[in-house]
């Protein structure tokens, strides 16, 4: 079945079984490979995309049910978005990543976050994100969040 | 963003697209700088290399590091390992793996100390397997310092050196007039300077000392220093490239139905449906060794990983069973607590145990832990290209010369037509130093005639195994004047060495006193410490920190039991039996930094003390009472590691025990039922999640002791220091894990 898809930009047109998980469509039919597999059950956050502008699990959402008009956007241009870089320099800073394997999700995750809401509380950030990091890296998360929140609304300030 | 780090995957395909028909065949990927490559590329470079020490030792070399030239001379493989270029850019080869320990920091900035250049130019490139080259190149037992640190300093040194003398030639100065820094030297009265790019010709032509003199350790200007990690921003932008990444030309995805009962054979399967799939390429049966043994199974190629799903849904696979014990959680647990009394095969002995024990141990109890999966964040996996003549494979793999060796004999091809490509690993943790995914990869590619990629599914990775074993220990122990004056120790689990039906292990499992502080065997009087070996069609391996890992809740519960039978504060309990001004120190910095003293009505505080490849570790566990269950408020870490090369990527490893040490206490475990590892994905194998963290404060020790391990000397202590907290507080003790948290 051919599927036309927006992703990061550019628009695709996609030879995929309707039910194929977006997951899937963007590794191996576009060869995005930034967004992981971690479970294929919604439950480690590995796979997280926006579709437009809301943090989905790839892994769940079928092709058939996204949308002809929706945007999708990857790990692969969220320097793009004014909080994404922000997140990502804030995770360089804080040296937030160890293996990296599960760090896209959480990146796309926390810029869901800061969207709706600009500057979270630990608690708000605990209950937001649920992503999984088998390496631990949990402990610097909350500090590179806060971080870039503070970055963003200062510079957002007038 | 750019980065200086180059994989083999890098180098090989550039894939924003996959071509579902390649154009280009695989195969030549540069990942070994020859002299010649940079001959003809950067102009003439000074290369050095060492020799790995056992073949330096058996061909006389007094010292390993040398020049292509004098390697060819002597008739020795070197494996250029250092290189300069003209244009004075520096490329090291990496030859152990990168799984989130920061190797391509931590190395480089080794070897920048003594080379005496800018950590930001040097270049890493990713070493192929080849053990002639690199000697062992697994990534495992906290290894990638403390086992490269010296070779790494003496390179460096040498280069320098050789550098320093070709600038002092060519101003005809002596070289002890002359010094090194960021990449130029400089001869100190004159002023005049020469950056290393311009004097590697020369230097190349000349021999290598033996025995540079190295820096003082007071006059390191980088280890020791919190450098940011050269893959970080790789790694917040996905373009971090994974063995599950890997993507080829022509390449196709496979997912294996593998044995439930872990040693079934293939009966018969029917892929008529399965091959009905859309993209379902081919269903074919194919193997993986562990432990010499073959694992069958049957593997759905398809052209995407969701098309290998579904066909592997849609296949019917008869196994085979024959002979195979049905083991079960229960039956399991059961044939453990039983080997409790059978007579243990006795690894250490020390006094007369039976005599100071008596007839009522002050302490007699019962410890259990259980099967664990390592759940890499990236699951399992590998591509492998096999044709008639060659092999090559790319993945996640934490011995790259293992997998060279193996795949070699397995596939009978000679060593050199065998070529195994490291990627970035999501997580290993041990399970990637394992062979089996890499050859299974293999025989999938050689039977359908393709490159293949054959990814486990997490289900797959969390109940196929190799697991880490589930040890149940019998700990009796007696004191005379408050201390300890006799301990005895079984250990009922399966051995990693010889763990299945058919094995008859003799030899008693040294590692059974492993994480336990070595003062306590000094100290203590009377001793028997020893194992009662458990045969099971269960794989069992080593998962991050080994024996450690289930070793230390027993030891270190039973300590603070121990100081509690002698009525003392257990820091001051396990004070009387150590002398060593180093340990003592360890335990006034976790006093100290955790408020030990200082302790609060309505909190519990709980301790550990433990070793664990070549380091010390010491945590302290704070809680507090939380509708019916616990709450952990924080926790404490000290950490002996010897030299701290970066503090920084060392608190990450502590962190990263820590929170891996605290899923297998209070959240996950694998379980049996009817033969087979219960289905699991992380559902019902619960991680624990941001929210589920303490604060958590790491301290290093600043001493110049040797290094030591970092990326697993955390873990081991952190179960026993919780359920010590835990006791503190209600006076309920722990013995059984994992524990609900919320229930205890
Ligand atoms: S892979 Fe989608 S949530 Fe885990
Ligand atoms: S950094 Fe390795 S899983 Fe999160």
């Amino acid at each position: 079945m051919k599927t036309k898809l927006t992703v990061n930009g550019r628009t695709h047109e996609v030879d995929a079984d309707a039910d194929t998980p977006l997951l899937w469509v963007l590794r191996d039919h576009l060869g995005l490979t930034g967004t992981k597999y971690g479970c294929g059950i919604a439950r480690c956050g590995a796979c997280t995309v926006h579709v437009d502008g809301r943090a989905v699990r790839s892994c769940r959402q079928e092709l058939q049910t996204v949308a002809a008009t929706a945007k999708i956007t990857t790990i692969e241009t969220l320097d793009q978005n004014a909080r994404g870089k922000a997140l990502q320099e804030a995770w360089i800073e804080h040296s937030v990543p160890q293996c990296g394997y599960c760090q896209s999700g959480f990146l796309m995750a926390a810029t869901s976050l800061l969207e709706r809401t600009p500057n979270p509380t630990d608690a708000q950030i605990d209950t937001a994100i649920s992503n999984l990091c088998r390496c631990g890296t949990y402990p610097r998360m909350h500090a590179a969040i806060r971080s870039a929140a503070r970055r963003l609304t200062t510079s957002e300030a007038p | 963003m750019s980065s200086n780090i180059r994989t083999p995957m890098d180098a090989a395909v550039n894939a924003t697209t996959l071509t579902p028909n390649g154009e280009k065949p695989v195969t030549e990927v540069a990942t070994q700088p020859s002299r010649r490559a940079f001959l003809t590329t950067g102009g003439t470079a000074l290369v050095l290399g060492f020799v790995v020490p056992r073949l330096a030792r058996a061909e006389g070399l007094a010292n390993g590091i040398m020049t292509p030239e004098a390697a060819s001379a002597a008739g020795v493989q070197l494996n250029a390992f250092v290189s300069i270029d003209t244009a004075g850019k520096v490329t090291l080869m990496s030859h152990r793996s990168e799984m989130g320990q920061g190797a391509y920091s931590v190395v480089p900035q080794i070897l920048a100390e003594e080379l005496e250049v800018d950590i930001a130019t040097i270049a890493i490139v990713v070493a192929e397997g080849d053990p002639q080259k690199y000697g062992s190149q697994l990534t495992g037992g906290s290894s990638t310092v403390r086992g490269g640190i010296t070779q790494l300093l003496k390179t460096g040194a040498t280069a320098r050196d050789m550098l320093v003398r070709a600038a002092a030639t060519r101003w005809n100065v002596a070289p002890d007039t002359c010094k090194a820094r960021l990449g130029q030297v400089t001869h100190t009265a004159s002023g005049r300077t020469l950056g290393y790019g311009a004097l590697v010709e020369d230097a190349a032509k000349l021999t290598p000392n033996k025995d540079v003199a190295l820096k003082d350790r007071k006059d390191w200007t980088l280890i020791g220093k919190p450098i940011p990690r050269a893959d970080t921003p790789l790694k917040v932008n996905g373009s971090a490239r994974f063995g599950i990444d890997v993507r080829i030309p022509g390449m196709l995805f496979a997912v294996v139905e593998r044995s439930p009962r872990f040693v079934g054979k293939v009966k018969s399967f029917d892929a008529t449906k399965a091959l009905l799939v859309p993209g379902v390429k081919h269903v074919v049966k194919t193997e993986r060794d562990v432990f010499g043994k073959m694992r069958e199974g049957v593997a759905v190629v398809a052209t995407s990983t969701w098309a290998a799903i579904k066909g592997r849904r849609a296949l019917v696979v008869e196994w085979d069973n024959t002979g195979i014990p049905e083991v079960s959680s229960a039956s399991l647990t059961a044939a453990l607590k039983t080997s409790l009394s059978s007579k243990p095969l006795n690894a250490k002995t020390k006094g007369d145990v039976a005599a100071a024990l008596g007839a009522t141990p002050a302490v007699d109890a019962i410890y259990e832990t259980p099967y664990q999966a390592h759940a890499c964040m990236e699951p399992i996996n590998c591509t492998a290209h096999v044709t008639d003549t060659a092999a090559e494979i790319w993945g996640p793999v934490q011995a790259p010369d293992w997998n060279r060796g193996h795949l070699a004999g397995a596939l009978k091809l000679p060593m050199e037509k065998v070529k195994v490509n490291m990627t970035f690993l999501g997580g290993g943790f041990g399970r990637k130093a394992f062979t089996d995914f890499p050859l299974e990869a293999a025989l999938v590619s050689r039977a359908v005639k393709a490159p293949v990629q054959v990814v486990w599914t997490r289900e797959d990775d969390l109940s196929v195994g190799p697991f880490r074993p589930g040890a149940i220990y019998h700990l009796r122990g007696a004191l005379k004047d408050g201390k300890i004056s006799a301990i005895e120790a079984t250990m009922a689990a399966q051995n990693l060495m010889e763990q299945e039906p058919g094995d008859t292990p003799k030899k008693p499992n040294d590692n059974v006193t492993e994480g336990l502080a070595e003062t306590y065997l000094e100290m203590v009087p009377n001793y028997q410490f020893g194992d009662v070996p458990l045969v099971s069609p269960v794989p069992v391996m080593w998962w991050r920190s080994v024996y450690s890992s289930t070793n230390s809740f027993a030891y270190e519960s039973f300590l603070d039991e121990m100081a509690r039978a002698a009525k003392m504060d257990p820091i001051a309990f396990r004070r009387q039996h150590f002398d060593s001004p180093r340990l003592h120190a360890l335990v006034d910095k976790l006093e100290s930094v955790s408020g030990w003293k200082d302790r609060k009505a309505g909190t519990g505080y709980g301790m550990s003390l433990t070793y664990c490849f070549s380091s010390w570790a010491a945590h302290v566990v704070k809680v507090s009472k939380a509708g019916t269950g616990i709450r952990i408020d924080k926790v404490w870490t000290v950490l002996d590691c010897g030299v701290a090369v970066n503090p920084d990527v060392i608190r990450q490893q502590v962190e990263g025990s820590i929170v891996m040490a605290l899923g297998a206490a209070v959240t996950h475990e694998v379980t049996f039922a009817m033969g087979s590892a219960v289905k699991k994905n992380f559902d019902t194998y619960q991680l624990p999640r941001l929210r589920d963290i303490p604060p958590i404060e790491v301290h290093i020790m600043e001493n110049g002791e040797p290094a030591g391990g970092v990326g697993e000397p955390g873990l081991p202590g952190l179960t026993p220091a919780l359920t010590n907290a835990i006791y503190d507080l209600t006076g309920s003790r722990i013995r059984k894990l994992p524990f609900d948290l919320a229930k205890v």
